[in-house]
């Protein structure tokens, strides 16, 4: 489903642009559209990065953890995302689980590093 | 030695309804799954979660969509195997393959039906450099016996209800307990949380919190730990175990050695009737790929009633298969 949609972005109008740094150092500058009620481990996971998001974006497994490296004001984790974190490895400050980012115009230009595998 | 129909690798959704769609053309299943519970993914991640496309439910939670198709394939007596995990696959003879667990038991039948999800759940292990090197040498995952701990140092690390429950109950056990989490606060049951915290009060617990182990070390046995503090800065602790609890998450594990076309962590199958290419084993649900596919249950459901026709005319290649509709013929379960 979602290469389908991948597919089609280029018919749409409202894009951001993000920045995926992988385990490799290696720099993905992808557009997102905004108006797909998408999230950050979609947008991944249809530009084939190496993410798992196992539990589908429900902040019920830690597999799509990376770190935020742009200072976009983004909504605080909620508890369940912190209780996720909990199960992840080499937390940091900036660590976030990307299933519970939104592809919106608030975070275009946001840069992000997937955390290492566990 | 367990001889059934159909082995099905893995209990979650789709692997259990599968034994219905199979006993309606008298073939018998045996599931074998990692996880002591049926359910797969509905059971481990997500119980207490509603989901909103399964035909017929505009809402049902995870959990009680297992309770229900357990109950719909009761008739047909499926048996199960659980908690352990699918190691080797062998084929005894034409048309009869040989499966074997991680704790030696033995089933064989000749079809076999990986329904495996993501893989089998595993103890999520920390990333750490070197942590392999320690394995059963002062690093547990899984707690077995406690008594191995007695008079031990432990250090437990993980904020949920195991490394909870463990703490208090290993404080009774080792001579030394200490826990070891990333935040303050505590993902666990309130009464787990509050023993923890009393314990700690009571100095029977040492609590490092805000915290993160990093590194280990040692000398052939585990020796120290090396933690990294957001108040302290990195140090090292000494102990003579350490006990990650980080939940579980899904590996492919020993299916990935069974010579099946795997890309991606998916075994590539035939959408016709979701055969591997290798006779007799099949792959349905979340496990397999095929163009077009989308990993959902309930199109892991319509895989396995495809399947199971395949299945039959394999094992049954001389025999007729008539369709019939459960409305008119009812639900005939097996009688022993």
């Amino acid at each position: 489903m979602l290469r389908f949609f991948y597919e089609h972005w280029i018919m749409i109008d409202n894009e951001i642009q993000l920045t995926v740094i992988d385990r490799d150092d290696k720099e993905h500058v992808i557009n997102a559209p905004t108006d797909m009620n998408l999230n950050i481990m979609e947008i991944c996971k249809a530009s084939d990065l190496p993410i798992e998001g196992t539990c589908g974006g429900m902040a019920l497994c830690a597999s799509c953890h990376v770190y935020v490296l742009s200072d976009h004001e983004l909504q605080q984790p909620s508890e369940d995302e912190e209780d996720m974190l909990d199960q992840a490895f080499f937390v940091e400050p900036n660590s976030r689980l990307c299933c519970q980012i939104r592809i919106q115009d608030q975070i275009d230009g946001i840069k992000v590093k997937l955390a290492p595998v566990s | 030695m367990i001889k059934t129909d159909i082995l099905i690798v893995g209990a979650g959704p789709v692997g259990l309804f599968t034994v219905f769609e199979a006993g309606l053309l008298k073939l018998r299943c045996h599931l074998v799954d990692a996880l002591p519970i049926p359910g797969g993914q509905l059971a481990e991640i997500y119980p207490k979660k509603p989901i909103y496309d399964i035909p017929g439910y505009p809402s049902i939670l995870a959990g009680d969509l297992v309770d229900n198709l357990m109950k719909q394939i009761e008739p047909f007596q499926p048996k199960f195997t659980l908690g352990e995990r699918v190691e080797s696959l062998v084929q005894v003879e034409d048309k009869l393959y040989e499966v074997q667990t991680n704790k030696g038991t033995k089933i064989q039948a000749p079809v076999i039906a990986i329904a495996a999800g993501l893989g089998c759940f595993e103890p999520r292990k920390p990333p750490i450099e070197d942590l392999e090197k320690y394995e059963d040498k002062g690093v547990d995952y899984i707690i077995k016996d406690p008594e191995k701990f007695r008079d031990k140092k432990l250090l437990i690390a993980g904020g949920g209800d195991s490394a909870l429950d463990w703490t208090i109950e290993l404080s009774d056990i080792a001579s030394e307990v200490t826990l070891i989490h990333r935040r303050t606060s505590f993902k666990g049951a309130l009464d787990s949380v509050d023993k923890v915290l009393e314990l700690a009060r009571a100095k029977k617990v040492n609590l490092i919190t805000e915290a993160q182990a990093i590194g280990v070390g040692g000398n052939g046995v585990l020796r120290e730990v090396r933690i990294k503090s957001k108040q302290n800065g990195e140090f090292i602790h000494y102990v003579d175990n350490f006990i990650p609890l980080f939940g579980l998450s899904p590996k492919l594990g020993p299916i990935a050695e069974w010579g099946l076309n795997i890309k991606r962590s998916s075994i590539t199958v035939d959408p016709s009737d979701y055969s591997t290419g290798v006779p007799g084993i099949y792959a349905i649900g979340d496990i397999n790929d095929y163009p077009g596919k989308l990993k959902l249950i309930l199109c892991g459901f319509h895989e396995g009633t495809l399947m199971v026709q395949s299945a039959f005319k394999y094992i049954y290649p001389e025999a007729k298969l008539s369709f019939k509709y459960t409305t008119v013929s009812g639900v005939n379960g097996f009688e022993d």
